[in-house]
């Protein structure tokens, strides 16, 4: 084949591909198509890979087929982690895709230099700018996550000033370069500084914050690798960077104004640390308690019951044992459905993962919107480790610091039962009202322990 | 050139708006499935550390090069996989009308 029709060939591939990643998301839009739509994504990588071998100036495919294998071998195990870990390793997926594209723009920095026009050079700048500080960034979001690193906000005195100081003379070096691509001594600064960037812009941040912090990941990956496609003369690339990147945005948007909250409130408003006034001068006020007896008297005498799960029930693995109780309650005609709250869990949609993972059906899954105007008509909702999405504080004392904040109305079901191992505020360290209600019951203990314990309380009665 | 990179831009334009029109579509029960496939759909950029170390341009290119293959790579493969091993667990509570069935139907 001549260079010429081979060239042709390549491009076709690629365009192949493109339509099927595009396919690949649409088919993502509702359960049922949704697998189909992984496979639409695999071969069109497939054709994409496929094509791009046979691009006329390779010629050594010795390195390219050690590391695909080597590749291979890495990805395995990330594809099978638990579905608790997940947040991780999308987080650590962020980081080895932005490492990727970091070292690809370097490559071509190097090849190139002094011969780079301006416009290449700036989204090459924006490429490896981007790139290097999602790298250091997923991979200290990765790191909290998997608890390694502090979870808790770590926060000094100027700190977005030192950020913002850095992140401006990284922008600074770029333009020089763009100007003056022959200074090949200073870009390491230009990698090196983000890197320090990624490293500082998330030490702030607190667990709570992360599904939106992963989500701008997310988005920022995804431009840095559309700004590959631009520096390759990519379509494919910058189809795939401008997906990923819209993606990651809409995800982002929905995140912080689930929290209501601004992207740079997030990145800059450090959470945790904003009220230690408010638990210092509380006094001890009483609460409600039952016991597992008497919650599973209360729930078989319910007619509908709302589950409102949060990240505790996965760290204390109890969905397992919910979904024990889910179908001890429905086999007794109990309707119960879940309401989950978009920031529920470290990223989006994690919550219904875990939730499907323990063979809940998906459509006793209820989003946030759809579910608070039936809580008035709920005889029970019952929280598992979930704090600040049912804190009724956001709707009514304006001097909370999440007022404002979207929540699910879980106080005005007829009785609300929380399951909680101690009167300890939640991840953003914000006192509850819920808890000192009239009609609400405290079951202090373990989620995974208690939901047992009432759970068997239903199978003791029924022999 | 010049035409080039407005051919470049056009594309990604082009591209942004059919990615916020499609995704503004997924349901947010399935946003983790939705980035991890993005994810490895994004590692497409797979392609481009392929080209630089099959041109054998520079040792360094090829080094570089390798791992950034190493690291794209293991997104593919790990994405999928994720992805798939996820969507497989959403099942409705009206068997039958949502899937073939791949198992016997529950009573």
């Amino acid at each position: 084949m001549t260079p010429l029709t081979s060239q042709t060939l390549i491009e076709v591939l690629y365009l192949i591909a493109s339509i099927l990643f595009i396919l690949s998301l649409k088919w993502l839009s509702s359960p049922s198509t949704a697998r189909h739509g992984v496979l639409a994504g695999e071969i069109g990588m497939v054709i994409a890979i496929g094509g791009t071998l046979l691009r006329h100036g390779i010629v050594d495919y010795k390195w390219i087929a050690i590391s695909l294998v080597l590749g291979t071998i890495v990805g395995v195990p990330l594809g099978m982690v638990q579905m608790t870990a997940v947040p991780q390793r999308t987080a650590l997926s962020h980081a080895f895709g932005a490492l990727c594209v970091t070292l690809v723009g370097t490559s071509e920095f190097y090849l190139r230099s002094p011969d780079v026009p301006r416009f290449t050079m700036s989204v090459l700048a924006i490429e490896v700018i981007l790139g290097s500080l999602t790298f250091t960034g997923s991979l200290m979001a990765a790191g909290k996550l998997q608890e390694v690193l502090p979870q808790r906000p770590i926060t000094y005195k100027g700190q977005n000033f030192v950020n913002l100081a850095l992140l401006a003379v990284a922008i600074a070096i770029a333009a020089y370069i763009v100007v003056n691509p022959a200074a090949r001594t200073l870009f390491p600064a230009m990698i090196g500084i983000p890197l320090v960037f990624g490293v500082l812009m998330i030490i702030p941040i607190g667990g709570a914050d992360m599904p939106t912090v992963i989500s701008l990941l997310n988005s920022y990956a995804g431009l840095s690798a559309a700004a590959m496609g631009f520096v390759l003369d990519s379509k494919l690339l910058i189809i795939a960077g401008a997906l990923d990147g819209s993606s990651g945005f809409i995800l982002s948007v929905i995140m912080s104004k689930a929290m209501n909250r601004s992207f740079t409130n997030v990145l800059f408003g450090a959470f945790g640390q904003v009220q230690p006034a408010a638990s210092a001068g509380q006094e001890v006020r009483a609460v409600r308690t039952a016991s597992a007896e008497e919650a599973a008297a209360i729930l078989s005498a319910a007619n509908k019951v709302v589950v409102v799960p949060g990240y505790g029930m996965a760290v204390a693995q109890a969905q397992h044992k919910v979904r024990e109780l889910y179908d001890a309650l429905t086999k007794r005609g109990v309707e119960v459905r879940f309401a989950i709250h978009p920031v529920a869990g470290r990223m989006p949609g994690h919550m219904n993962v875990l939730l499907a993972e323990a063979d809940i059906p998906y459509d006793a899954l209820v989003e946030m919107d759809d579910i608070n105007g039936d809580f008035p008509q709920t005889d029970v909702a019952l929280v598992v480790g979930a704090n600040d999405v049912t804190n009724p504080a956001a709707r009514t004392d304006p001097g909370s610091p999440i007022y404002g904040m979207p929540i699910l109305d879980v106080h005005k079901a007829r009785t609300v039962m929380v399951i909680k191992r101690s009167m300890s505020p939640g991840f953003a360290g914000i006192d509850n009202p819920l808890y000192y209600m009239d009609r609400t019951l405290m079951l202090f203990g373990d989620a995974k322990g208690f939901v047992n314990n009432i759970v068997r309380e239903f199978s003791g009665n029924h022999g | 050139m010049g035409s080039n990179l407005i051919d470049a831009l056009f594309i990604f334009m082009l591209a942004a708006f059919i990615g916020f029109e499609v995704i503004r579509r997924v349901s947010p029960l399935l946003h983790t499935p939705l980035m991890s496939l993005t994810n490895a759909l994004d590692a497409i950029a797979v392609v481009g550390a392929i080209v630089l170390v099959g041109e054998r341009r520079s040792t360094v290119s090829t080094v570089l090069g390798t791992i950034a293959i190493v690291a794209a790579t293991s997104n593919v493969v790990g994405g999928f996989l994720i992805t798939d091993r996820m969507l497989k667990m959403f099942k409705s509570s009206r068997p039958g009308k949502d899937r073939a069935p791949s198992s016997g139907s529950k009573a």
